[in-house]
């Protein structure tokens, strides 16, 4: 579980997240969901500790991270797994060492345990027949499974995507989506998702966190969304016609 | 002001929470190989040209026939060992290694790669570029010591075969009132070179913000700041280290 309380950040003048607070569970798909440029990766960034809140904690199991000293904050980090927007993937190495890459850093593992675990890993993402592949040679899709491969390989606790079907079409998306879901399931850890994919957030939404101009305006589940009577809310979920008509119904 | 200091905070971090010693070991001898070994061949052209001109350029200018033949080769060794060798092949080092360094980083910077390793725990500055530095600071005295090795080479086949020298007289040259300290001191000028162009050259590709057109940008600063850093610091050390 990740809890995070009062997060702000301002860049100069532009606030750009106002005292945000609330609960990630565990074993969960926990969506941020917001329009572009509400502040939505900042937060995740925020959280991660990849940007420094002007104000605010994070807890990661009761663990503060936001006060952690430099080892306790290493091994937290050692404890997540991330997957970028563009999948932020090494382009000096071919995708066995990219999914290998935390292992070799964080494990003391045989190279021949490291090998069976990035195989399976691949092999979870339907990926096993690129292992020889560059980055540079993959496709949109397979450059994010192979992202969710390199962040499951160290068996995370924490599960982190940002915006993972970007850029994607919407079968792919669907396919990354369910990948998350499933892996969130199947290891029982805490997933948080960014994302202003509607897809996302009726697909695999399970625990939703509304963020509106820097400020958390709605928090609900996958079947209150529809239904929050949150104005900022039902203009973001019922933007077009397809949502419109749904909603009539 | 700013960057300065933001430049020195990059130093200090490079030395913190770092990875173990066999990792390091590793990028180490990746990094020699691709900012050495691979800038061997562009070194050696160079150095033989610089070397081949320096000796036709000097016996142009020697009309005095009081002033004995081999003064040529002694002037080429001087002029290859105090500032050419050292100095010109430090630019283009910052041309061809400090560009690629900066782009490199840089890229990594715009596609989150450096915030992947950041996430991982791992102290992504360290990670990146002490091994270059370390490279570097191997590699870049190497380099110069074959520049000067070729420059003389360069000089000794054109003084010889164009016949501006004789080889007896050219080979005299080079050996006549020879002072080693002047070895000495462009060791030291490659090791600082080193240590500037590396490490300019990643502070630079680290900070880049934006997309590929600031990659580019930041490359170009590299490389000016370098060969700035280059020229002020070449005139401090022989300030310090020449100047009786």
């Amino acid at each position: 579980m990740i809890r995070i309380n009062d997060i702000s950040k301002s860049f100069g003048d532009r606030l750009v997240l106002d005292t945000i607070s609330g609960e990630f569970e565990k074993g969960k798909t926990n969506l941020i969901i917001g329009a572009s440029g509400t502040g939505k990766s900042v937060l995740l960034k925020c959280i991660v500790g990849l940007i420094q809140p002007d104000q605010g904690t994070v807890f990661y199991d009761r663990r503060n991270f936001s006060e952690a000293g430099k080892t306790l904050k290493t091994e937290i980090r050692r404890e997540i797994g991330m997957l970028f927007q563009g999948g932020a993937l090494f382009d000096s190495k071919n995708v066995e060492q990219n999914v290998m890459f935390p292992l070799d850093i964080l494990t003391t593992m045989p190279l021949a345990d490291k090998k069976e675990r990035v195989h399976f890993c691949l092999q979870r993402v339907g990926l096993e027949k690129a292992a020889s592949k560059m980055p540079s040679e993959l496709s949109g899709g397979m450059k994010k499974r192979v992202g969710i491969a390199r962040a499951i390989v160290n068996n995370p606790n924490y599960l982190f995507c940002d915006e993972p079907n970007s850029g994607l079409d919407p079968q792919t998306s669907i396919l990354i989506d369910e990948l998350i879901s499933e892996i969130t399931h199947e290891y029982n850890i805490t997933t948080i998702v960014v994302t202003h994919d509607m897809n996302s957030v009726l697909g695999i939404g399970e625990k939703i966190m509304f963020i509106y101009m820097g400020r958390k305006l709605w928090e609900g589940s996958q079947q209150d969304v529809m239904n929050s009577g949150v104005k900022e809310l039902d203009d973001f979920v019922f933007v077009n016609k397809v949502m419109k008509s749904l909603k009539a119904r | 002001m700013k960057d300065f200091g933001q430049y020195v905070l990059f130093l200090g971090s490079l030395f913190v929470r770092r990875e173990t010693f066999k990792t390091y070991y590793h990028l180490v001898l990746e990094e020699c190989i691709q900012i050495g070994i691979k800038s061997t061949f562009l070194v050696m052209l160079v150095a033989s040209f610089m070397g081949a001109v320096t000796t036709v350029q000097t016996a142009f200018n020697m009309v005095s026939p009081l002033i004995p033949n081999f003064v040529i080769s002694q002037v080429v060794r001087e002029m290859t060992i105090l500032e050419l060798a050292p100095t010109i092949i430090a630019i283009i080092y910052a041309g061809k290694v400090g560009s690629s360094m900066a782009g490199g980083i840089g890229t990594m910077r715009i596609t989150e790669q450096i915030d992947a390793l950041e996430v991982m725990g791992i102290n992504s500055s360290s990670y990146l570029v002490l091994p270059k530095l370390l490279a570097s600071l191997i590699m870049y005295p190497m380099l110069v010591i074959i520049a000067g090795f070729c420059a003389l080479l360069g000089g000794y086949l054109v003084g010889s075969l164009s016949g501006i020298i004789s080889p007896t007289d050219y080979i005299y040259g080079i050996r006549f009132s020879f002072n080693e300290f002047t070895i000495t001191f462009a060791l030291i000028k490659s090791v600082v070179f080193a240590f500037l162009i590396s490490t300019i050259s990643c502070f630079k590709g680290y900070y880049t913000q934006g997309g590929a057109l600031e990659v580019g940008i930041a490359t170009t600063k590299a490389v000016t700041t370098s060969v700035i850093a280059i020229l002020l610091s070449d005139y401090f050390l022989a300030e310090l280290l020449l100047n009786k």
